[in-house]
């Protein structure tokens, strides 16, 4: 049987069964300001040191829309190729909570500013699939209850109260836990591109509701389970298994599922109800009437359109297209913004000083941001952004390589030492003398010296011992400090042997 | 130095201005007359040091040169409007200790042009009332008795504590709010006028919400052209409530011609409702005369939709204050009481069971009812497609029709007590006034007669939206007709 995680099927006692994602996104937008609040936005401030009247609900005081906001989830609407409401409307969403100040959330509900939209994820077979998105609509956040700071009390930061969120409403078309894992990732890509959420799934500004129900093959969609505020990726694939294979042991035991909101316990890797149908609210929502509804024009629309960078999708479709990389190779380095800028700013370097065209280089390029490069970021846990490596001394180095001054072995080394150091490549190899040996003359004297030190090796050599070639190079190799050009030594080796 | 009381705003300003007397002396002569009214129950909270350092800031602004018409006046504030510093309780227990660190834009804008605070005003609870009975400082007295009556008789509400203080001339105006006819009925009740501008005209920022699409401030006066007076300077756009509108404010003391000549005057045939008292209808034919008289022209209009208004009021209203009053839980200010479970829906219902009173808890049940699963269609949605078309009565009427003329209640202030008991008696009174804040059109209630009883009663002029000036204008005309210059009997000060 196939791994549910990819498959999206479960193979239950009386057989198999569907599950079916749907995916809400509440993604904080990137603004200076709150929704409808003058306060700031920063992460991690002191406790209640970034509240504005209109954030702690005083008496009278009231929302004004922060243009900036709509404008992002225009933007973010535009990059989701979805439909671009000019008229919506916010409405109250009514409840009590301590966090709630207003004892409402502003949420737009039955005119969202964005509708109908999709985006394409790609699958780990290769192939790749439409997921539709029902509609964005922006939100207040409420503020954070802290129920850990006081033995009998709950304390409240309000900081957060009245940030604006974008919701990405998913269609359920996603049918795997893997699926719902590269939506949520194609998600993240596209609003970190475009800078309307920085996408920190850790700091809580993004973090997902998720829908799950299971069904028989082509049957109808069974009743979901909302899945509240899961807050990484592994999360939501963790939870999507578990949900679904809940649901199915309770409708092979001939129960039935209950429409209820869940909790996802990352410790004990299970979900568990957190109201029942009883405590379901009713929000009440209606239009609020502290504010008109929302309109803008075309030029609005267009403005927002201008100021979209290139797309992760066309990007990589580029990446292949006009530099050969592979769909992995582009796929991985077009997955942040900031990987693909440093990636086309090394291969035009590098282009630039190896004089060849940057298709010719580029593959070689993009292994080594993505194997050398990265595999020392992730070590580090540093982002790309704060490289002590920049890209132009990134081209530096893989030149000094390609014009024969470096060997392979030495490049890693001088790489190491670039990381630890930020000094250039060329300092490097200056200070430590780091210069390849390919002079042939200059070697020939040492395999000479080498094969007159060894006549034991030598012996078994011509005695039909081929594996013995490897002791020369080494030989070699120690006698130049490791500077000799390994390819020129192999060849040299071979004709002196021979001969 | 009671003559100093008599003064009307305008005469106030050009006496200041003469140097007749100063601000300080006109604030001193309010502020003594405060005390003896205290028997009336005007003021929750009396600012009268405050009112002593605004006046001598006054005076020195008006010996330095121009200085706005209001400088120097003694206003009383509703207190559903935020105060920097100064109690605002909006009536109710939930707000009894709450002190704002903020004021509210239109008593900025009042104090920004030299007006004195006197103190804070009576109302009825989060406004909700029509005789100020509601609130949890007591009800307001009217300084107005039936004739050869010692019988306590209501000021109308929600604004009655402002009304009163006008009427009783311990403050030369007044700063009132209206969502359904809270300063017209009033005004009408006390012999005053009272303007409810065109929504979106003054700011709502800092006025304690009731319900959002229909909450305005205005002023409650002596004449008409003090409420014009006090509208030029209340009046402003502000960018932090995005209902303001944006637009030049006029001055409306200039549209004080007195000549309404061709001004077509419309007269609603539905406003004749069942069971109007024969002296209110007398007074509207008065009116119409008094209008013709001056060169304007009757027109009857037809207002389908008005006896859908009271019901509608009555479903927006309910549920946007079921959900603006919903911040009042406890939980970061005002009244909190823990309740006896420790959970915190304990504290909800203890809070709030106590916090607020029975007028209010029922409209927050009305409200919540309306906007509920399963019946929001059948009212709020229902109320909502009913208030269009009350509005759109109202457009097409001012295709032929400048200003329209009703009365402003169905009948003279009545007793204290008198319809406490029956909710829908209450609501009544908000008949004739209704309409327009449905339609956020502006309207103006000018006394214009006396019952059998030697009571004030009270005309009202509706006009276009941000049409304010026609609307003064004709009220203007109306008042100096009917030239009601009858003051209640000062029967509270024992002194006198």
């Amino acid at each position: 049987m196939s791994d549910p995680r990819t498959s999206g099927l479960i193979e239950g006692a009386s057989g198999d069964w569907e599950i079916v994602i749907g995916l809400e996104i509440h993604a904080q937008v990137i603004s200076q300001a709150k929704l409808f609040s003058g306060a700031a936005t920063r992460f991690g401030a002191e406790p209640n040191s970034q509240v504005s009247l209109v954030d702690a609900a005083m008496p009278g005081m009231l929302p004004v829309i922060n243009r900036e906001c709509i404008r992002q989830a225009v933007r973010t609407g535009l990059a989701l190729g979805a439909q671009i409401n000019k008229y919506s409307v916010f409405d109250r969403k009514n409840y009590f909570y301590a966090d709630l100040p207003q004892g409402y959330q502003i949420s737009q509900y039955k005119q969202p500013i964005v509708g109908p939209g999709f985006v394409t994820i790609d699958l780990e077979d290769g192939t790749s699939k439409d997921i539709g998105i029902e509609r964005l609509h922006l939100e207040q956040d409420a503020g954070k209850s802290m129920h850990d700071q006081h033995p009998d009390l709950t304390f409240v930061d309000l900081n957060r109260s009245g940030i604006a969120l974008m919701e990405i409403v998913s269609k359920p078309d996603l049918s795997s836990p893997a699926e719902a894992g590269a939506y949520l990732k194609k998600i993240r890509t596209i609003v970190r591109y475009i800078g309307s959420c920085d996408g920190n799934m850790e700091q809580g500004s993004m973090r997902a509701d998720v829908n799950v129900s299971v069904r028989r093959p082509g049957e109808g969609l069974g009743t979901r389970c909302e899945i509240k505020n899961v807050n990484s990726v592994r999360f939501v694939m963790q939870a999507i298994v578990y949900e679904a294979s809940r649901q199915v042991d309770v409708l092979e035991a001939g129960g039935t599922i209950a429409l209820e909101t869940r909790l996802f316990d990352p410790q004990q890797g299970e979900t568990r109800p957190m109201r029942s149908k009883e405590e379901a609210h009713d929000y009440r929502y209606f239009p609020d009437p502290d504010l008109l509804p929302l309109e803008f024009d075309d030029e609005f629309i267009a403005a927002a359109r201008a100021s979209l960078p290139e797309l992760p999708d066309l990007k990589k479709a580029r990446f292949e297209a006009d530099f050969g990389l592979s769909p992995y190779n582009a796929e991985v380095l077009t997955a942040e913004r900031q990987s693909a800028d440093f990636y086309e700013e090394l291969l035009e370097e590098l282009a630039k000083l190896s004089g060849k065209p940057a298709k010719e280089v580029a593959t070689r390029a993009a292994n080594w941001v993505i194997g050398d490069l990265f595999g020392h970021l992730n070590k580090a846990a540093v982002a790309i952004a704060d490289s002590p490596v920049s890209a132009a001394r990134g081209a530096e180095l893989l030149q000094l390589v390609d014009d024969g001054t470096l060997s392979g072995r030495m490049a890693k080394d001088v790489f190491e030492e670039m990381f630890a150091s930020g000094r250039s490549a060329s300092e490097i190899v200056a200070e430590k003398g780091l210069r390849q040996v390919s002079d042939s003359g200059e070697l020939e004297t040492i395999i000479d010296r080498v094969l007159a030190d060894n006549p034991t090796q030598l012996e078994q050599y011509r005695a039909g011992k081929d594996k013995v070639l490897g002791f020369f190079v080494g030989q070699v190799m120690k006698a130049t400090a490791g500077k000799a050009n390994p390819k020129v030594v192999n060849e040299l080796l071979a004709k002196k042997l021979k001969g | 130095m009671s003559d100093l009381r008599d003064l009307k705003i305008a005469e106030a300003r050009d006496g200041l201005r003469r140097g007749e007397y100063t601000s300080r002396e006109l604030t001193a002569a309010h502020i003594e007359a405060m005390a003896p009214a205290r028997e009336l129950n005007i003021f929750i909270t009396e600012t009268a040091d405050q009112a002593l350092v605004m006046a001598e800031a006054a005076d020195k602004r008006l010996k330095a040169g121009p200085a706005p018409s209001l400088t120097g006046i003694p206003l009383a504030i509703k207190d559903l409007f935020c105060t920097k510093g100064v109690r605002t309780t909006a009536g109710s227990r939930m707000l009894d200790e709450f002190v704002p660190t903020y004021e509210s834009t239109v008593s900025a804008n009042l104090w920004a042009d030299g007006a004195v605070m006197l103190g804070k005003t009576n109302m009825d609870e989060f406004a909700m009332g029509s005789s100020n009975e509601n609130s949890y400082f007591g009800p307001v007295l009217n300084p107005w008795r039936a004739a050869g009556s010692k019988d306590n008789l209501v000021p109308g509400g929600s604004s009655g504590g402002s009304a009163a203080a006008v009427a009783a001339k311990v403050a030369m105006g007044a700063l009132g709010s209206d969502t359904g006819g809270s300063i017209r009925q009033p005004a009408a009740f006390t012999g005053t006028v009272g303007l409810k501008p065109t929504y979106g005209r003054c700011s709502r920022w800092g006025m304690v919400a009731f319900a959002s699409s229909l909450d305005q401030a205005g002023p409650i006066t002596r004449d008409v052209r003090d409420a014009a007076i006090m509208l030029t300077s209340m009046a402003s756009y502000d960018a932090q409530d995005s209902t303001s509108i944006e637009r030049p404010v006029p001055d409306y003391e200039a549209a004080l011609s007195g000549d309404i000549r061709g001004l077509k005057v419309g007269i609603p045939e539905e406003y004749r409702i069942d069971g109007m008292p024969p002296e209110i209808e007398a007074l509207w034919l008065e009116g119409e005369a008094w209008l013709k008289d001056a060169g304007a022209e009757m027109v009857p209009i037809s207002l389908p939709h008005t006896s859908y208004a009271l019901p509608t009021y009555y479903i927006v209203a309910p549920a946007e204050a079921s959900s603006n009053l919903a911040r009042y839980d406890g939980v970061r200010y005002g009244f909190r009481k823990p309740g006896t479970g420790g959970s915190l829906s304990d504290m909800y219902e203890a809070t709030r069971g106590e916090g607020f009173g029975a007028e209010v808890q029922r409209r927050i049940l009305i409200g919540t009812y309306v906007l509920s699963a399963g019946y929001y269609d059948a009212y709020y949605l229902k109320a909502q497609k009913v208030r269009t078309c009350i509005a759109e009565d109202f457009r097409q009427a001012f295709e032929s029709v400048d200003v329209i003329l009703t009365p402003t209640a169905p009948s003279a202030a009545f007793a204290l007590g008198a319809k406490s008991a029956d909710p829908i008696a209450m609501y009544l009174n908000d008949v004739f006034t209704v309409p327009a804040s449905l339609a956020g059109l502006p309207g103006i209630s000018v006394p214009a007669g006396r019952s059998a009883e030697g009571l004030p009663l009270g005309l009202q002029i509706i006009g276009r939206a941000f049409d304010e000036e026609s609307v003064i204008r004709s009220a203007g005309v109306l008042e100096a007709a009917a030239g009601f210059d009858a003051r209640p009997e000062n029967w509270w000060d024992s002194a006198k």
